[in-house]
This record gives C-alpha cells, sequence and structure tokens, in this order.
C-alpha cells in the first residue's frame, strides 16, 4: 500500500526530471553554461548585489560575443545556506544541467562542500567568496580555484596597519564559527610575530547572529585592552557598534575590523559609524581608476545603484570563469585546469592571476579607516593592497597543501 | 565590583527583552495549548512595521507611539492568523498547530525580505534614552534602564490583568482546564482570539523594541524563537512568573558565563534546559501537565498487517522504484537516493512519534551522530565502507541509549524540549570540538567505494535500506514489542496495570528509532561525501517532523509518503526558485488545513468511509454508542 | 474457614498529607472466592486506600500481603505480576486497539514476551484471547475497534484484561460506575461467577449499594480514614454507626440513588 506510493513518487519525480534534461540537452551545443551556487534565500543582503554583479558580467560578455561565439548562460541555483543542499543543486547542475564549470558559494562551509565535490565529480569550481584558507590549502584540491582574497591575506593586510600601533594589550571578538576562529588565530600569529612585546587580555566568542551585545561589550571593557580586533559582521557587528558606542567602549581604543569597510556592512550602520577603526573594504566612491570607472558606470546605468563588494565578487567570478572557458577553448576539466593555473586577466580592481601554486586569485582589497561625512559611513585612507603581496612563501604553501 | 554590578543589570535588560516575547509565548500555549512556532515571526514583523513607522513619524512621540501602533498591527494580523488558520485545527491531532505555525514562519520569512527589501535595517535611537549614565565609572545605557524597568511593569500588568479582571480569571481557568470553560458557558472562540492576540502583541512589542539596539533583518525570528521556547519550558509552560524567572536566570548566566568561558552562549540555554527538566520535569514554576485527553480526531481504525494483495502492491512499487536507473539520469537518482534517506530518517521519527506517541524535537541528533560516526570511522580509522555503515549507526544507538534514557522520563512538550535541548548540545560539540570534527567546516572526503559510487548503484543500496527499514519497522510494530509501545501511547494506566514496563518500552523504542536514524546519517554522509553539524541541526529535525505529519501521524507507514513528497518538493523548489520557503510555506499550511489527517491518513479515512457506506451500518452498533452516550 | 487460605492480608495500611489523614491504620483480610466491598462516604479514604494496595500510592507505614509475599510500595505492573488483576472506575483499555488485540497485549506480557521484536502480535495467544473474550461475553466482538465500543461492553473487555494474567486477586474500582442499570446486574454476576468457578478474591469500591448488598459476601465501612465496621451485608446494614454515616446521604435506603456518570 505504502510501497505504492513510494514508487509513484519517484516516478512522478523522474518524469518532470527527465522532460526538463532532455529540453535543455538540445539547447547545448550553441551556448556553454556556467553553474552557479550561493545562499539567496539565507543572506539576501550580500547575494543580491552579487547576483547583480554576475548578471552584468554576463550581459557584457554576451554582447561582446559571448565566449570563443558561444551565448554564456549562468544557471544560478539557491543553497538555503545548506551544504548538502549545495551538493544537491551542485549535482542538478552538473547532472542534469550539464554546466562547463561551478561557481559561487558564499559560506566557508559551503564552498568546501562544493570545492570536495568537485574534487569527487571531477569539476572544476570557482569558489567567489568563502574566506576560509582551507579552501586552497589544508584542503585544497586541483579542481577549485579561489577568487576573493583569503582570511589569512586580510589579515596579513590589517596586520601591517596595526602592527604600527603602540597598542600593547589587544583584546578580540569574533563570531564563534570556523571563520571568526581562523581569522582571529591567523591575525594573532601574524600579530605576534610582528610584536612579540603584545598581550592577549581577552576574547569573547558571541555566536554567530545572535551576539548578546551588552555583556560582549562589558567584558570586553573589564580587560581594559588598548585595542580589539573585531570580526563580527552584519547584525552582529550593528549591535556591537551600538552598544559599544553607548557604553563608551571604543573611546580611546584603536579596533582593527575585518571586512567592515565594505558597504554591506557599513552602510546600515548610517550615522553610528565608528570613526577610525583599521577596516578592509571597498571604498567604491574613492576608487579613481580607469577599469574601476568603467565598471562603477556600467554598474550604475544597469541598476540605479551603488555596488557592494558583493558586485564585485560576482561581477569578476563570471568575468573570471568566462576568461578560462575562453582561454580553454573546452569545458574539459583538465584543460580548464590547465587554463586557469596562471591566468592572468583585468578586474575593476586592476590585474589578478590566479596562481598555479595554490589556485588562489591575486585579486586584493583596500584597507583605510573609517570615517562619518554627511551622516554616512565610509573609509578613508584607503589603499589597494594587491593579494599577491599577502600571501606566505610557496614554501610554506607546499606544506600546508596536499599533493594532488 | 562596579562591574560586576552592571554586568548584572546588562543581563536583565536581555532578560526584559527575553521576557516579553517568552511570556506572550506562555500565555498562548498555556490557554490553547498551541506551540506557536511563529511566534519568532511575530516578534520579527514587529520589528518591520516599528522600523517602517518610527523612520515615516518623528520626534519622541511618532518612535513610541510607532513600536506600540507596530505593535497593534501585528497583534491585528495575529488575530487574523487566529481565525482564518488557528481556529480550524485547534481539534487536529496535536502538533499540527505547530507545523502550520511552522509553515507561516517560512511563509513570512521571504515575505519581509519581498517587501522591506534584503538588507539590513537599522533603525532610531529612542528619543530621550540615546546616552549612557555613569556608574562608578562604568557605562549603562539608558535604554538598558528603560528595559530593566519595563520587564517587571509588563509582569506586573499582565498579573494584574490575570488576578483583577473576569477575562484574566477565564484565561487562567481556561489555562487549567479548557473543558471546564467551555462548560461555563463561555465563548471559547473569542477567548482563544484574544489570548492569541495578547500573546502576539508582546512578542510585536518584544521585536518592536528591539529597534534601537539591533539590525531589523529576516533571519529575527529564528534568532529568537528557540531561544524563547527554551525560556518558557524553563520558566514552566503557562507560568508567567515563571518566564520572567527563567529569562533573568539565562541572561545573567550568560552575561556571567562568557566571563568564564567566552564560547558559553552558543550552548548555554540548552545546558540550563537539559538541567532543568531533568531535575524538575515540568519547569521551575510549572505544574505537572494532567494526562493529555485523547485527541478527538485519533482515529479508532486499528492498524493492521499489509494484506496479502497490498504486500504484493509494495513489492511491485519497489520494482518499479528499483527500475529507476534504467530511464533516469545521474541527478535523478542523486535526488532519488536523497529521498530514500530521507524515507529512512522520516520513519524512524514516525516510529518514535506515532507508535510511540513521543514526538521528538531533535531526532536529526542521531541521523547527524550516525553520518558524523561514518566519517570518522572512514576518515580516522580508515575502515571499509560496509564496516563503516555498520558501525557509523551505533554512534546513534549510543547517543539514544543516553539521551532516550533521560528523554522518556518525560512526555509531551516536555519530552520534546527535552530531545531539543539534547540534539542542539550535541550539535555543538559537532560545531566546536574542531580538532575532532572540524567544526562547521565539516568532515570532507567520506564518498563511497567503488562498488557503490556509481549513482545507481548508490541507488539502489539506498532504496533497499530503505524497503528493508520500513519493513522492519512495520514488523516491529506489530510485534509483541511494538504493542507493548503502542500500549503504553494508547493508556499509561492500562499497561502498567498489566504488567508493561513503559519508561523501557519507550526507551528501547528511543534507541531503535535512534539507531535507524543513524542509519539514514551514515548513508547520507556517503551522498554528500561530508558531514556537517547542520546535519543535526534543527532544522532538519522540524523537516522530519513535517513529514511524519504530512504523511499522517495515525498511520503505521505514512511517514514515506510524507517523506517522499516533502523531500522532493522541496529539493524542487529549491532549485527552481529563490522563494522556496513562501512557497513551501504555503503549502505546509495548506495540507494542514485541508488534509488534517496528513496524506496518507486522508486517504484511509477516505478508503475507510466508502467501505463503511457499501456495508450498512448495523443497527446494533449505533444503539451501542447512544448508551455509551 | 481456615481452609481457604489467605489471599490478601493489610495490616495496619496509613496514609496522610501534609497532616490530614487520609487513611489510619486500616486492617483486613481477604480470603480466596471471597467477594468482599469497601464502602464509605466520599472522603472516607476509599480511593487512597485502594490505590496503596494496587500500588499506584505508598502507605507512610502498614503491610500488605498478598498471598504471603509482601507486595507494599511495589509498583502495579509488579503487583500485577504477583498475580492481582484490576479494573479502573474510567475504564481503562487502548482505544487503538481492535477487542482481541486488548487481551493479546496483556496475554503477551503475562508470557513475558513485551522485548520480543520478531514474532507477529497476531498470533500470539489468539485463542487464549478468544476465551477470555467468550467468558465475559465479549467473543462476537474480538475485531471490533476497542474505541467503538459502548462504555458497557469497554467494562467488560476490561475485566478480561484484568483475567489475563490469571490474577488470584481482582481489584476493581467502582466496577460499575457510569453504566445503565442492567449492565451493573450483569457485570457484577459475571464477575461473581467468575471468582467463585476460578476461585479468586474480588475486592471492589462501589457508591451503588444494590451491587454491594447484592454480590458482597462481606462488606468493610470506612469513614474519615478508619475501618468503622466489617461484617455480611446483613450486619452492615443493621450497624447504627453505618446508618448514621449514610443517613444523610441516603444511600441505604434508597435503592433507586444513581451515581452520575463519571466526568
Amino acid at each position: 500500500m505504502r510501497g505504492y506510493f513510494v514508487g509513484a513518487g519517484l516516478a512522478i519525480a523522474v518524469a518532470t526530471m527527465a522532460t526538463s534534461a532532455m529540453t535543455t540537452r538540445a539547447l547545448a551545443q550553441s551556448e556553454i553554461k556556467i553553474g552557479e551556487i550561493n545562499s539567496y534565500s539565507l543572506l539576501p543582503a550580500f547575494t543580491e548585489p552579487y547576483r547583480k554583479g554576475w548578471q552584468l558580467a554576463v550581459e557584457e560578455i554576451n554582447a561582446a560575443g559571448g565566449i570563443n561565439g558561444k551565448k554564456l548562460v549562468v544557471i544560478s541555483k539557491d543553497d538555503g545556506g545548506k551544504p548538502a543542499d549545495a551538493q544537491t543543486a551542485a549535482n542538478e547542475l552538473v547532472s542534469s544541467e550539464n554546466v562547463a564549470m561551478l561557481t559561487g558559494t558564499f559560506l566557508s562551509n559551503i564552498g568546501l562542500a562544493v570545492s570536495d565535490f568537485a574534487n569527487q565529480k571531477k569539476v572544476f569550481f570557482l569558489a567567489a567568496e568563502p574566506l576560509t584558507d582551507a579552501i586552497t590549502w589544508s584542503k585544497g584540491n586541483r579542481y577549485t580555484f579561489r577568487l576573493r582574497p583569503s582570511n589569512y591575506m586580510q589579515a596579513a593586510m590589517l596586520v601591517e596597519e596595526a602592527a604600527k600601533l603602540p597598542a600593547k594589550r589587544w583584546a578580540t571578538i569574533a563570531p564563534n564559527y570556523e571563520y571568526g576562529q581562523s581569522a582571529v588565530a591567523v591575525f594573532k600569529k601574524l600579530m605576534s610575530e610582528k610584536r612579540p612585546d603584545i598581550q592577549w587580555v581577552d576574547e569573547q566568542w558571541p555566536p554567530q547572529g545572535k551576539i548578546d551585545a551588552g555583556p560582549v561589550i562589558q567584558a570586553v571593557a573589564a580587560a581594559n585592552p588598548e585595542a580589539i580586533l573585531n570580526v563580527t559582521f552584519g547584525a552582529d557587528l550593528v549591535k556591537l557598534v551600538r552598544e559599544g558606542n553607548t557604553r563608551g567602549l571604543f573611546k580611546g581604543r584603536t579596533v582593527v575590523s575585518f571586512l567592515t569597510g565594505e558597504p554591506e556592512y557599513l552602510d546600515p550602520l548610517k550615522d553610528e559609524t565608528p570613526e577610525g577603526w583599521i577596516v578592509t573594504g571597498y571604498p567604491w566612491y574613492s576608487i579613481k581608476t580607469p577599469e574601476h570607472d568603467a565598471f562603477l558606470k556600467a554598474y550604475q546605468a544597469k541598476y540605479n545603484d551603488y555596488p557592494r563588494l558583493g558586485s564585485i565578487v560576482g561581477y569578476q567570478t563570471i568575468k573570471a570563469a568566462a576568461a578560462i572557458l575562453a582561454k580553454a577553448g573546452s569545458s574539459d576539466p583538465e584543460k580548464l585546469i590547465a587554463a586557469a593555473e596562471g591566468i592572468s586577466m583585468p578586474s575593476p580592481f586592476g590585474e589578478i592571476t590566479f596562481r598555479k601554486i595554490d589556485h588562489q586569485s591575486t585579486l586584493g582589497a583596500f584597507t583605510g579607516k573609517t570615517a562619518l561625512k554627511d551622516g554616512k559611513g565610509i573609509m578613508v585612507d584607503t589603499a589597494y593592497r594587491k593579494g599577491s603581496d599577502y600571501l606566505p612563501s610557496d614554501a610554506e604553501i607546499e606544506k600546508l597543501r596536499p599533493k594532488d | 565590583m562596579a562591574f560586576y554590578v552592571v554586568q548584572f543589570l546588562t543581563g536583565l535588560a536581555s532578560a526584559a527583552s527575553l521576557f516579553l516575547v517568552a511570556s506572550g509565548l506562555s500565555i498562548i500555549f498555556g490557554v490553547t495549548r498551541i506551540v506557536n512556532f511563529a511566534h519568532g515571526a511575530f516578534y520579527m514583523l514587529g520589528a518591520y512595521v516599528a522600523f517602517t513607522l518610527t523612520e515615516r513619524f518623528s520626534g519622541a512621540f511618532g518612535f513610541w507611539g510607532g513600536i506600540v501602533i507596530a505593535a497593534l498591527v501585528v497583534a491585528a494580523i495575529g488575530v487574523l492568523v487566529e481565525m482564518v488558520l488557528l481556529r480550524r485545527i485547534y481539534h487536529s491531532p496535536e502538533l499540527f498547530q505547530l507545523l502550520a505555525t511552522f509553515g507561516l514562519t517560512l511563509m513570512v520569512e521571504d515575505l519581509v525580505v519581498l517587501i522591506w527589501g534584503p538588507d539590513d535595517l537599522v533603525g532610531r535611537r529612542a528619543p530621550g534614552f540615546k546616552g549612557a549614565i555613569d556608574f562608578f565609572g562604568q557605562n549603562i545605557p539608558s535604554y538598558d534602564l528603560f528595559l530593566i524597568v519595563l520587564g517587571p511593569v509588563v509582569l506586573g500588568v499582565l498579573w494584574l490583568l490575570f488576578q483583577r479582571t473576569r477575562w484574566g480569571v477565564l484565561v487562567r481557568a481556561a489555562t487549567q482546564d479548557r473543558d471546564m470553560v467551555a462548560a461555563l458557558g463561555v465563548n471559547q472562540k473569542w477567548l482563544f482570539t484574544s489570548v492569541f492576540a495578547l500573546g502576539v502583541f508582546l512578542a510585536a512589542l518584544g521585536g518592536a523594541l528591539q529597534i534601537p539596539r539591533d539590525a531589523v533583518n529576516h533571519a529575527m525570528d529564528l534568532r529568537v524563537i528557540v531561544e524563547v521556547f527554551v525560556v518558557v519550558v524553563i520558566g514552566g509552560l503557562g507560568s508567567i512568573i515563571g518566564a520572567f524567572v527563567a529569562a533573568v536566570l539565562v541572561s545573567e548566566l550568560n552575561a556571567f558565563g562568557i566571563l568564564i568561558f567566552p564560547k558559553i552562549s552558543i550552548i548555554l540555554v540548552f545546558l540550563v534546559m537539559a538541567v532543568v527538566l531533568i531535575v524538575r520535569p515540568w519547569g521551575l514554576f510549572g505544574k505537572p501537565e494532567a494526562p493529555a485527553r485523547r485527541t478527538p480526531g485519533l482515529t479508532v481504525n486499528p492498524w493492521r498487517p499489509l494484506t496479502m494483495n497490498e504486500r504484493l502492491a509494495a513489492i511491485a512499487a519497489l520494482v518499479v522504484a528499483a527500475a529507476l536507473p534504467f530511464v533516469a539520469g545521474n541527478y535523478v537518482l542523486t535526488v532519488g537516493s536523497e529521498i530514500a534517506i530521507f524515507v529512512i530518517f522520516a520513519v524512524s521519527l514516525h516510529f518514535l512519534m506515532s507508535v510511540g506517541g513521543l514526538a521528538s524535537f531533535g531526532h536529526a541528533a542521531y541521523f547527524g551522530l550516525g553520518a558524523y560516526g561514518v566519517a570518522l570511522l572512514a576518515k580516522m580509522a580508515g575502515l571499509p565502507m560496509i564496516a563503516c555503515l555498520l558501525l557509523g549507526p551505533l554512534l546513534g544507538l549510543v547517543g539514544a541509549a543516553v539521551f532516550g534514557f533521560f528523554a522518556v522520563q518525560l512526555s509531551g512538550v516536555y519530552f520534546a524540549m527535552l530531545t531539543l535541548a539534547f540534539a542542539q548540545i550535541v550539535w555543538s560539540i559537532a560545531f566546536q570540538w574542531v580538532s575532532v570534527t572540524g567544526g562547521d567546516n565539516g568532515i570532507l572526503g567520506v564518498w563511497p567505494e567503488k562498488w557503490a559510487a556509481s549513482p545507481s548503484h548508490f541507488y539502489w543500496l539506498s532504496l533497499g535500506i530503505a524497503a528493508l527499514a520500513v519493513a522492519i519497522l512495520r514488523i516491529i510494530v506489530f510485534s509483541p514489542f511494538g504493542f507493548a509501545l503502542r500500549a503504553t501511547r494508547d493508556s499509561p494506566l492500562r499497561s502498567e496495570a498489566v504488567g508493561i514496563n513503559g519508561k523501557r518500552i519507550q526507551w528501547t523504542a528511543f534507541v531503535i528509532a535512534g539507531t535507524v536514524a543513524g542509519l539514514a546519517g551514515a548513508l547520507f554522509a556517503y551522498l554528500k561525501g561530508s558531514v556537517f553539524p547542520d546535519n543535526m541541526g534543527i532544522s532538519l529535525s522540524v523537516d522530519a517532523l513535517v513529514m511524519v505529519l504530512l504523511g499522517g501521524v495515525e498511520t503505521v507507514s505514512g511517514a514515506v509518503v510524507g517523506a517522499i513528497v516533502y523531500k522532493a518538493l522541496n529539493i524542487w523548489l529549491v532549485s527552481q526558485t529563490d522563494l522556496s520557503k513562501l512557497v513551501l510555506g504555503g503549502f505546509v499550511v495548506l495540507i494542514v488545513v485541508a488534509f488534517p489527517k496528513g496524506i496518507v491518513g486522508t486517504l484511509e479515512a477516505l478508503m475507510h468511509r466508502r467501505r463503511k457506506s457499501s456495508s450498512a451500518a448495523s443497527p446494533l452498533l449505533t444503539s451501542r454508542i447512544e448508551t455509551a452516550e | 474457614m481456615s481452609m481457604v487460605p489467605t489471599l490478601l492480608s493489610v495490616e495496619g495500611l496509613t496514609k496522610s498529607y501534609g497532616g490530614v489523614h487520609a487513611v489510619r491504620g486500616v486492617s483486613f483480610e481477604l480470603r480466596a472466592g471471597e467477594i468482599l466491598a469497601l464502602i464509605g462516604p466520599n472522603g472516607a479514604g476509599k480511593s487512597t486506600c485502594f490505590d496503596m494496595l494496587n500500588g499506584q500510592n505508598i502507605p507512610d507505614s502498614g503491610r500488605i500481603r498478598v498471598l504471603g509475599a509482601d507486595t507494599t510500595g511495589k509498583k502495579p505492573r509488579v503487583i500485577w505480576r504477583m498475580g492481582v488483576g484490576r479494573t479502573f472506575q474510567i475504564a481503562a483499555t487502548f482505544p487503538t486497539m481492535t477487542v482481541r488485540e486488548n487481551v493479546q497485549v496483556a496475554l503477551v506480557s503475562h508470557g513475558g514476551q513485551l522485548f520480543n521484536l520478531w514474532a507477529s502480535t497476531a498470533r500470539q495467544a489468539r485463542d487464549e484471547a478468544g476465551r477470555l473474550l467468550d467468558l465475559v461475553g465479549m467473543g462476537a466482538y474480538a475485531e471490533r475497534p476497542c474505541g467503538e465500543l459502548a462504555y458497557g461492553d469497554v467494562k467488560r473487555l476490561e475485566l478480561a484484561i484484568a483475567l489475563a494474567n490469571q490474577p488470584k486477586l481482582l481489584l476493581m474500582d467502582e466496577p460499575t460506575a457510569g453504566m445503565a442499570p442492567r449492565e451493573r446486574v450483569e457485570l457484577m454476576r459475571l464477575t461473581a461467577r467468575i471468582a467463585r468457578e476460578q476461585s479468586i478474591g474480588v475486592l471492589f469500591t462501589e457508591h451503588d449499594m444494590d451491587v454491594v448488598f447484592e454480590h458482597a459476601d462481606r462488606i468493610l465501612v470506612l469513614n474519615r480514614g478508619t475501618l468503622i465496621a466489617e461484617g455480611s451485608p446483613k450486619e452492615v446494614r443493621g450497624n447504627a454507626q453505618v446508618r448514621a454515616i449514610y443517613l444523610g446521604e441516603g444511600l441505604l435506603y434508597d435503592a433507586r440513588h444513581r451515581e452520575g456518570a463519571p466526568a
């Protein structure tokens, strides 16, 4: 009786999926398909600008004649923030949509899940946003490349500035999961190398998305640090800043903060933006390079909105994917890997290269200080830091990365 | 010293916010017995509406007026929900209201993004409460002081409302005995509606008051709902004082806990809840629940094993399913495997819920333990796949044996909450113990061996194990043990009086269900090639509940159909639309209202009715029913 | 008389709640084949007394022996295994099972098969269940869902369940409560017949004095937690103290008085 339903259910599933697979196959000759996965429903604040970015890239590529004459099609899937769902999506993209490569992902664990899938199924994967160092190093594999500057790179950029500070007593506040943990660990390691004299006087690990800001700030203040490293972002950051401003935590203390200069995280703070924080970010309003101007103009023309960092990532991910596909002239994963290793290409931040040694791109980030202007938070004293300058030596990477 | 005082006050401020929301949930549960999953959604709506209003209207009056109006607006939405949706399902089997409100929550999460956009919204500071007050060199935000005062004020107002008004007396009476109030000739419908409105008002007020401290965003609901559940359970369901004390307890433990263990927040509330429930099974201020009345909708059609024809049909269906690899591609087969795995998972929970009468809110723990068991055995011990598949689920067995022992001492909502607490504890171990479990980055590279690697082979493996699991659980249902388990569920009094040790029977059932869930998890690890703390998260537990309720909680193995429909729909929707939560939530609500017996339960009822009408009702039976009344 | 073994012996049973003595020093004996009624006005301590006998309540002091074995403070399921069957004031059965299955569960439990995960229950003790159902006149309803039964039939089914462990002693809490008059007589006649045939001792509480005086061999009268009278129906009826207690309630004389159905 129930068994009957099992069969019926599966049969219906089969029928619908089989038909959709057939219709798509017919079109496959004249186009190249890229599969894209991201946490659209879980993290719309970050993935919406990202989506706009890659849609702009697709438009530009096809307007310029596509990839080796074939039209570029991006098939985008939502993973709902769950690694298992991301794998289901990856599988659908590869098995039934026959995409040439996978791209995307935001969260580190999802990036790793898809990277492992890519390795197992021998599919090319270009990770867009995940920051974890593991994806290119300890859990790196030959099928996976990554665009964004990693945790390590961003930490190294911040350490360069932080080490110049006189502060000797440091406290850390970071979300209690892998991203926060590894950001703190790398920052501490690099910092202690440069400044053996500093002390780590307190660390706070609020759960991601659930910070109880008051007690956390009290606890940090009680340790009386001279400087604070912050890794929280999003709604947690808002709470931290508001509560910290009210309680005077940031008075007379320097704060070094990951990602806070990105419009995604800075803009919501509005007139409550704390001043003088040393941050990484994306000051789209003050970048004056021809590459970025072109991007900015196109983006604003299409969306009537300013870009966030996600827009850059989305845009460059698809641009990079297209460049790799064009150079490989094939969708064979081995040829794609060969094409991608060492490939250089323009980006809104200038030329970038996907390194052969660890498949990390040399896309950099901006550092600067937060400031208030017209009731809005901005970055000032900004400087672009090339990714290639903030990576460990090849010998160290050889040790970190498993052999293929 | 000043520091500790300030830390204490800070904890009190957190407690006040928590209490507002928790008291609403507690009041609603006390009277309507609805576990209102949508409470977090109302909290979030309160914040969104208040954001819009306080941005629109300037000045102090605009701000505070906006907060109150927002709470009222959301309370009106609550009334609408109660009248349109909940009224239809008060008499559905237990937990169906939970399912409906869960569906509602899913919908609201997508709706707020559609209405207010995806960005985090940061609202105004409260006029008059922008600064801080100096306390021996420590700053206390004046808004915190406002909240600290507000908490007890709300508590006092509620107390007066319940002690001094006729309405309050009725509500208290209804909390103690619903039927009695009905007998008093009170309009129960409106009593329920007004109680629901009050509860929602408090939730929305709690949300609206977050505006000066928080960023309004579409994940606020889930952030708060679980914590609020926990607070209500620690305090004792239906007790407002309890909610207040529990909110203070939890907040203060957190405020001081992080001074010693900075990573404690993630798990603290669940640890407290587990300890409280083990020591005081009805919460700090709760009273032992009267034994649950039989749910009116409960079927009177006794279960029976499949007839020979039905068995043949089941086998035929299995054969059809097994033929899938000859017509379908790799993606469909992998989805098929995933569905088969979720069939195993769902039937294991169904066994516990339907046969054992124990609705677990933390069943994913054992699924996840099975998955981690496999991953650890495969990656650390390097065991072959067969050995891992056989041994991995044993971790689920061990977990179920340990946690089940404590959990089966409780029943009803308290059982559900203790299982939830255990699941969260297991989850946080997987999440925190980075050196062994890899933390949230999980364990990668757990791929099947060559013989099972191809999608078709893995599909056959999953399908075979699923068929076996369903068959074995069915055999157990009709075994003496299964009868003893049902007997314990049907009448604890009578089963004890015929020599059945109900707790031991239920414990055994818990272990069986946990082991089978572990088996599903083990397969899942190989299907995905990796395990993550996600695999034991709340959302997976809720998914399993939905599958069981969807299939029909009064059926022998409706969960099979529930799992297939829900999982297939879920995968399809996630693949097709970014608004999958909206559609899925709507579907769940629709099912609950239209088919409260679940899919299989509804079909069975239809068939039963047809059989009945074909053989005219015996006059003897009718007369007997009359005498019974 | 001394030839008949003592089934149940109760000595000095005492229970108090917060200083209020619910039951004080109650002692009595029950012999095989004897039908003993425990009566008393509301609040006399009948239920407390009864619950201590069947294990749902633990006495403060005193001793309960069944066939010489101490059952004081034991759990109901343990007492059941010592050969004590029982019925409840509001019949407790398994509503989602058939009538036959209800009895089968008890039989399977008696046979020590509860943790058998594999066998088919349908084939376990099927005939035995049928015999018990025939005994209580429910044989024709064996395949009916228990939830559809009229209340009188549920009571008879409960009796069959209570007999499944071949009890030596049957404890019946208000066996006829909530039943139609004709059914009351039938049920008690049935009980009495079975008790005599199988030499089972029966202890029951009852509000309906017709039932008590018609079926009890001996009556215990409880008032404010103590036994105030004990003897044959005739003796009890003639007891001045008992008359005094019941005068207000008029129960001894108003044979037509009926308890309302239990809530």
